[in-house]
């Protein structure tokens, strides 16, 4: 081993040595500080604001706070959707120290079930530890005093304030109101994710939905400042909720319940528009249901009974509804066919009981075997001609009598402010060439022209095109918003109607003529259903209609009695009223009900005495009703007594 | 020292502490130190607690630092071998200690005072190696330099056993930059450094616990695992880069406010910093830093023997080193390795180490005394 030899030349050579040495160290030392802080002004300087993101997404919380839905009235201001106040006992997981010690001494407390301390640790697993979950719904009174009184004992629990829509009719105008329902996948797609954030439930069909917009209102939210923890440190901004806006539909209630009453024996339907504006006064389908089960998700149980329900109560007949019109549409056939030309007022035609295609030997047989005998355009509306339509709709030719239709709103939807509406049917050439690969018959034209055949409408088509008559041509899109509110302490907003291009029937007594049949019908002494006529404080048009749901062989006769419920005809009744200036148009249908003139006709008088008479004369007539009622009770009491008295007679 | 006059004596103390200790760098420690403690108080969460005990530990550690800068190069020169031995014996009791307990071990407790012997190793074995090597005609031979490297691979594989990478690379850098100053051929330098670079990934694959390849695997790629492992680097890097040039100011950093940053007083305090005096602040402490290294190696070349100047060198890059892992470490362009800042994080230890070694660095130029005597 070397002895270090310790000259002074060994000295300075190892100095020099170590101080080179420190220099290229100094060097190093500079340049890898120089590299680190490089990376400092790439973080701090090129990536400050990608940064600054992360960090504010870090620890600022959006809290969405959900606005309150608006709710829905009739147009009197009677409640139809109301947002119920309930208390829930609630907690989160994080605030908690010993769950199960804690719901043992509150099942102690208040009466919880079994089944509610399952659903709540269900929930717990599933949702964050942040998140309150609800333990217990619907507290009264004497439960949320009794947890105040002992809140000490149970930190992290709260009671706290949640809003459930409820429908307080229940059933009424079910179909039409719609219901909301928990936000689901399909949903969430749709939606815009920000205004949704707290909001948990969504109009889910009926007015609920398609007015979803403005009953939502407008979300908002409390910005909050949260730890690594997730504790909320402080509230740094917010910005309050905008409640969803009031909505007052145009339905009468009075005489939505009417209807639905009426109806109650039925399947059926029925839609009452104001001519004057378009506003929907009444729009029933019978059976309806309680939407109040959709809103916290139905059962399956109740969802199987509505579903598999062969009344299909679900179903919203009034739109969705494509019935064959029958005869309710001979007047608009007969102002098509005036229009056009192939009538004229006094034009006739000889009603022998039925019409044959020139050169075809099949018989369209009228309802009236013996025949109308000669008719003219009146009568054959009154009577309801059969052969008067027949002829008419033949010479027109379909696509000039589809297109005549068309303008009353036949084939088309209507444009009512409602989800789900079906355009049902006014048929052509091409529409038969490209639905069934088959060519038209001529045949298939004169079916048409009594509203059987392919021709199907929905009852709100019907109604609409009765009020488009009664207005003379003028088209008012029907709806049903009436007014909106943006707020309680704000006045109602009425919403304007919307005018449809009016139908061009070019002479003014055409209308007349046409409406002269229809008043003939219920005030006439020959009209098919004058009996609903007898007695009216005002004048109306109506046109009866018996659609047939099958088809009768030619030779055979249609016998109610001997067929099943099922394949009844359809009775059905079109009305408008008062005459001289029109207040309400409607339309009707009792499927498998029978005879329009019988069971449909009756119930439109009843309608339209509900909206059109004053409080004065509907308790006359009740009186009258009701003396009528005991009138025939005392009488069938009476014969009763007297075939008793009979019988004793006859034994003795 | 024969003073009959009590207050002669202690103020011939004052001006012999004072004529041996090098201004320029005290105050630059002050100044730094001050920076720390300000940014320790905001890492701290305000906990006055907390700043009590670095209170003590700067008390501690400045004492320790005007003794050790009283100690001559020759006194030290001679420890050397003695102080290194029983270093040794004690890494081998706590390994032993360990091994009979669970997990990481690498407190040897004397009562109850906790003691971390691998820290010591961080001056002891410097001290060795140059003591060994000064003894040598420099540039030293091959022969030399493995010997050298010997005793300092020996103590870093125990330390690294404990297991504690962080030191063990300290006391590595330490040992090896002694061999550095001491004129190793720069081709055998170069051949040293390639021959590390094909071992790293070997000694990736079976030299190292599960956490620590997972601490390199996410430095390789920190985004991959924001929740997990990757937690630290991505929290870090938005508490700086959050800071932009500016800062937001004392007290102010979300980041370590709101408790998202993890080891904010410890290992992660570069990132409280940048975040609250930002890029501006950044500079000044690395002019500080710098200094003090420049300082450290200005002392060193001060030095009256090659054992002194080797010593003041290796001090000097080891203190860079610290510098170095730290701030790479937390602005994610160096792996994960548990080195705090220096003189800055949390820690008695550590700050004692340092300070103990910034006297030793100021001691190198005094010779033994030499009649030094009134």
């Amino acid at each position: 081993m070397a002895i270090k030899d310790n000259t002074e030349k060994t000295e300075r050579s190892e100095y020099r040595l170590f101080r080179a040495r420190a220099y290229v160290a100094a060097g190093l030392v500079f340049l890898a500080m120089l590299a680190v802080f490089f990376r400092l002004i790439n973080l701090q300087v090129q990536q400050y604001e990608h940064f600054t993101e992360l960090s504010r997404e870090n620890y600022l919380k959006r809290i969405p706070i959900p606005p309150v839905r608006g709710l829905i009235y009739d147009r009197n201001g009677v409640l139809l959707a109301d947002n119920h106040i309930e208390y829930v006992l609630e907690a989160k997981e994080d605030d908690v120290d010993d769950m199960p010690a804690m719901l043992r001494s509150l099942m102690q407390l208040l009466p919880i079930s079994l089944q509610e301390i399952k659903k709540f640790k269900q929930k717990m697993r599933v949702n964050s530890r942040f998140q309150p979950v609800v333990l217990r719904k619907n507290l009264t009174e004497q439960e949320i005093a009794t947890f105040s009184a002992n809140r000490f004992r149970f930190p992290g629990f709260k009671v706290s304030v949640r809003m459930e829509r409820t429908y307080p009719l229940g059933s009424v105008a079910g179909h039409l109101l719609g219901y909301v329902g928990r936000i689901d996948k399909r949903d969430l797609k749709k939606l815009d994710k920000k205004e949704y954030k707290g909001t948990t439930h969504i109009g889910k069909s009926g007015i609920e939905k398609q007015y979803e917009n403005r009953l939502h209102g407008k979300a908002g939210y409390e910005v909050i400042e949260v730890d690594a923890h997730g504790k909320p440190q402080r509230k740094v901004s917010e910005q309050a909720p905008i409640a969803g806006e009031d909505l007052f539909l145009s339905i009468d209630l009075d005489l939505q319940i009417k209807a639905e009453e009426l109806l109650k024996d039925y399947n059926g339907a029925a839609v009452a528009i104001d001519p004057r504006n378009g506003d929907v006064l009444a729009m029933a389908s019978m059976p309806s249901f309680d939407p109040n089960l959709f809103v916290n998700g139905i059962s399956y149980a109740n969802y199987n009974a509505l579903r598999d329900n062969p009344d299909r109560p679900l179903y919203n007949r009034a739109i969705q509804g494509a019935y064959p019109p029958g005869s309710t549409i001979k007047p608009m056939a007969a102002l098509s066919g005036l229009n056009a030309g192939v009538v004229s007022p006094t034009s006739t035609v000889n009603g022998k009981g039925f019409f044959q295609i020139p050169g075809n030997k099949h018989r369209f047989r009228c309802w009236k075997k013996s025949g109308h005998g000669h008719i003219s355009l009146n009568r054959a509306i009154y009577q309801s001609c059969d052969v008067y339509f027949y002829d008419l709709a033949f010479r027109m030719g379909i696509n000039r009598y589809a297109k005549a239709m068309n303008k009353f709103g036949f084939g088309k939807k209507t444009g009512i402010d409602l989800p789900h509406e079906r355009s049902a049917l006014m048929p052509t050439k091409e529409w038969k060439r490209k639905r069934y690969d088959k060519f038209w018959y001529p045949g298939d034209t004169v079916n048409t022209g009594i509203g059987q055949g392919f021709f199907t409408a929905t009852p709100m088509q019907l109604a609409f095109a009765t009020a488009t008559l009664a207005n003379r041509g003028r088209k008012i899109k029907p709806h049903l918003l009436w007014a909106t509110r943006a707020s309680r302490n704000l006045p109602e907003k009425l919403v304007s109607t919307v005018k449809l291009p009016s139908i061009g029937v070019t002479k003014l007594r055409y209308w007349d003529d046409v409406i002269r049949g229809m008043v003939n019908v219920v005030h006439g002494a020959g009209g098919t259903a004058r009996r609903s006529g007898a007695g009216a404080k005002y004048r109306f048009a109506g046109k009866t209609g018996t659609a047939q749901v099958f088809g009768i062989a030619q030779n055979k006769k249609y016998n109610a009695s001997k067929l099943k419920k099922k394949l009844h005809d359809h009775a059905l009744f079109v009305a408008f009223a008062p005459v001289e200036s029109p207040k309400i148009a409607l339309a009707l249908i009792a499927e498998n009900g029978g005879g329009g003139s019988k069971v449909a006709a009756p119930i439109a008088r009843q309608l339209l005495d509900t909206y059109l008479l004053s409080k004065e004369d509907k308790d006359l007539l009740k009186k009258k009703q009701a003396a009528v009622a005991e009138k025939a009770e005392n009488k069938a009491i009476k014969t009763k007594k007297r075939r008793k008295a009979k019988n004793e007679n006859g034994r003795r | 020292m024969d003073n009959n006059n009590n207050d002669s004596s202690f103020s011939k103390l004052i001006f012999r502490i004072i004529s041996s200790i090098d201004l320029v760098l005290i105050v630059t420690l002050i100044l730094l130190l001050s920076l720390g403690s300000i940014t320790l108080f905001s890492a701290s969460g305000e906990n006055m607690k907390m700043m009590n005990t670095h209170t003590i530990h700067l008390i501690l550690a400045t004492s320790v630092m005007l003794i050790a800068s009283q100690v001559s190069s020759e006194t030290l020169n001679r420890w050397s071998i003695w102080i290194y031995t029983i270093g040794l014996i004690v890494l081998i009791l706590v390994l032993i200690q360990g091994t009979m307990g669970k997990g990481a071990q690498r407190w040897l407790e004397l009562g109850s005072l906790r003691f971390q012997p691998s820290e010591v190793m961080k001056l002891a074995v410097p001290m060795m190696v140059a003591s060994y090597l000064s003894n040598k005609n420099l540039p030293p031979s091959f022969k030399e330099i493995f010997i050298a490297s010997i005793l300092v691979v020996i103590p870093m594989l125990l330390i690294a056993q404990q297991p504690d990478l962080g030191t063990a690379l300290l006391v590595a850098t330490a040992g090896f930059s002694i061999i550095y100053f001491a004129g190793i051929p720069w081709k055998w330098l170069f051949a040293a450094l390639t021959a590390v670079a094909v071992a790293v990934p070997l000694v990736f694959k079976y030299g190292m616990h599960e956490y620590q390849q997972q601490r390199v695997l996410t430095f390789l790629n920190p985004e991959l695992d924001r929740l997990g492992s990757g937690y630290h680097i991505f929290q870090s890097t938005i508490a700086i880069g959050s800071g932009g040039i500016h800062g937001k100011g004392w007290l102010n950093g979300d980041q370590s406010r709101l408790d998202f940053l993890p080891e904010r007083h410890t290992d992660f305090i570069f990132a409280v910093f940048g975040e609250e005096f930002g890029l501006l602040g950044n500079m000044i402490l690395f002019s500080l830093y710098i200094f003090i290294i420049w300082r450290g190696l200005y002392l060193a070349t001060k030095g009256h023997d090659s054992f002194a100047r080797l010593l003041g060198g290796s001090l000097s890059l080891t203190f860079f080193i610290y510098l170095f892992v730290n701030t790479g470490m937390v602005s994610g362009i160096l792996p994960v390795v548990g080195v705090p800042l220096p003189l800055i994080s949390y820690g008695g230890t550590s700050m004692i180490t340092l300070m103990a070694a910034f006297g030793l660095l100021m001691g190198l130029r005094r010779r033994k005394r030499k009649g030094y005597n009134s």
